[in-house]
């Protein structure tokens, strides 16, 4: 007989619950890892596969926000912004710690966040989709504009590669492990937020705000986290980016950036816990895939995304096994 | 001392207005019952109750007032409702529905006490704890619906239309069940339009037209159909 205490998470079973889960989604990074290691030899992919790990990180937090807590956010960009140009000019002209500049970028985010999140969040629908969208624009401007902190149009060069404690990640592979080692993270925390408690509440909200207070949930703080934790995985993920790269320009945090998240979301699987990285793989190696067709490159790109969004409405983690769940 | 006091409640969406300065008030251990048409302002009124939905008037709950007093505070202090069209979650498991329900109670013990209340009510939640909820029957939904909420530990338990889009004797089992609830202490206030069943369990009644309270009964006043339609015509 199964006992209801059993499966909540507090106090958990040693061994017992969110592991099944867990382990799966083990097998889907080791994969990935396999894969890159596959690649190993051809750097030539080594530099897409990178950059959908890192959007594979910004892919995840919009997914807690909008996966999880049902609603929607055109301005992330904003924060990705905020945490590409943070680490660039706090290593670049304040000789940071990469780490410690993200984590600086990541927790000014999260308060901007905070601070934009409490007025944006009471609107619902299109109107909190406006009104994030404007959000993402301005950051963009104020990137543009404001030349003496980001040198405008022009962006800023030599981001050193990213490091921890001294040791600088130098090479190519290097610095995929840590992009390797950045997703597996956003990926595993997004799963233990999923069966939370917390998770639980977000998914009230998504299915019924109403029910939701009904119960005892604070809807709004619970929108306001989502939102949080939404700004500080892109913030991250604008952060491993500058590194990556090495420059940053604002049109790298633009509204081409917000665009590229939905889609992996939705090629992936929104909701899901495995969707993002999929998703972001899936996208970030079909242009290569296709390069080769020239002209009709885009026109294929389309079809392409059509086809799979018409027979895997679900996203692509339907297919994979990685349930809802 | 009442339970529950509203008084000159008023509710509007938009600019249309739903609740015209509505007056209830019922005691602890008691069953109300609110009918009325469609359109009547029912379920206004319990989400008025609930605060949620911008309301003018006072609601005065356990001898506090609750015109300040934003929903989830409202439910902490015990005051439970079950949606009209039950709102579970669907693509939530039953157990995590149910854990959702005590969501504000963090005591295990009493979270435990709760859980075995709740399958003693409605055995088949317990065959179905892993199932997902929107996979489940309307009958099965609507026992989720409140077993959830008795997760929450509720001083008054209010539903709105619990028997909607139910088989008759599905609607009747329900119904029969918030009956006992009733009689083991739980008070509870419960809007329907199927007025016959409502009125064979409830104490009393309030009955509402276009947002406004049309007629109350007294405890046995209304032992027939007759009687009531008297109160719906008057």
């Amino acid at each position: 007989m199964i006992s209801l205490s059993s499966i909540w998470p507090e106090p958990r079973q040693a061994g017992a619950w969110p592991w099944p889960g867990a382990m799966r989604l083990v097998g889907l990074l080791a994969a990935v890892v396999l894969l890159i290691f596959a690649v190993a030899t051809n750097s030539y992919l080594l530099t897409p596969l990178g950059f959908a790990l890192i959007y594979a990180v910004f892919a995840a937090g919009l997914n807690v926000f909008m996966g999880f807590a049902g609603q929607v956010s055109f301005g992330q960009s904003a924060f990705a912004a905020i945490g590409g140009y943070g680490s660039a000019i706090l290593t670049g002209s304040y000789n940071w710690e990469p780490l410690a500049a993200a984590a600086a970028s990541a927790v000014l985010a999260g308060i901007l966040a905070l601070v934009i999140g409490f007025p944006t969040l009471r609107l619902r629908g299109h109107y909190l989709a406006m009104a994030t969208l404007a959000i993402g624009l301005m950051s963009y401007e104020l990137s543009v504009q404001w030349e003496s902190l980001t040198q405008g149009y022009l962006g800023i060069s030599g981001i050193p590669p990213f490091g921890i404690f001294g040791f600088e990640a130098a090479t190519d592979r290097e610095q995929f492990l840590v992009l390797v080692a950045a997703a597996a993270l956003s990926l595993f925390a997004t799963h233990r937020l999923r069966h939370s408690r917390f998770g639980r509440s977000l998914t009230a909200v998504a299915g019924s705000e109403d029910a939701a207070a009904a119960l005892g949930i604070n809807v709004m703080r619970a929108k306001l986290a989502a939102f949080i934790l939404a700004a500080i995985f892109a913030s991250a993920s604008g952060s491993l980016l500058a590194h990556f790269i090495g420059y940053i320009s604002p049109e790298m945090f633009g509204l081409h950036l917000v665009v590229l998240g939905f889609t992996m979301l939705y090629v992936g699987g929104i909701g899901t816990v495995s969707g993002p990285l999929i998703g972001a793989v899936v996208i970030s190696l079909l242009p290569e895939a296709i390069r080769g067709l020239k002209d009709y490159q885009d026109l294929i790109y389309g079809v392409v995304l059509i086809l799979i969004l018409i027979y895997a409405p679900k996203g692509l983690s339907s297919f994979a096994g990685a349930t809802r769940r | 001392m009442s339970l529950l006091d509203v008084s000159e409640l008023s509710a509007c969406y938009g600019k249309v207005a739903a609740l015209h300065a509505t007056n209830l008030s019922m005691s602890a251990g008691e069953m109300v019952a609110v009918l009325g048409p469609n359109g009547a302002g029912k379920s206004t009124l319990l989400r008025a109750i609930m605060g949620l939905l911008p309301t003018q008037g006072s609601v005065t709950f356990d001898g506090a007032c609750l015109d300040r007093t934003p929903s989830h505070r409202r439910a902490k202090a015990g005051l439970i409702m079950v949606p009209e069209g039950r709102g579970i979650f669907g693509p939530m498991t039953v157990a995590e529905n149910l854990s959702l329900g005590a969501y504000a109670v963090r005591d295990a013990t009493q979270r435990a006490q709760r859980e075995a209340q709740v399958f003693t009510l409605f055995p088949r939640l317990r065959e179905r704890l892993r199932q997902v909820a929107g996979s489940l029957s309307g009958g099965e939904q609507q026992m989720l619906a409140i077993g959830r909420a008795l997760m929450a530990g509720p001083v008054l338990l209010m539903l709105d239309e619990p028997s909607l889009g139910l088989a008759p004797r599905m609607a009747a089992e329900i119904l029969e069940t918030l009956g006992q609830l009733n009689k083991s202490g739980l008070s509870i206030l419960i809007v329907e339009q199927k007025a016959p069943l409502a009125l064979k369990l409830a104490n009393r009644a309030y009955v509402l037209a276009t947002g406004r309270v049309v007629a109350r009964t007294e405890p046995g006043q209304v032992t027939s159909y007759h009687d009531l339609a008297q109160f719906y015509l008057a």
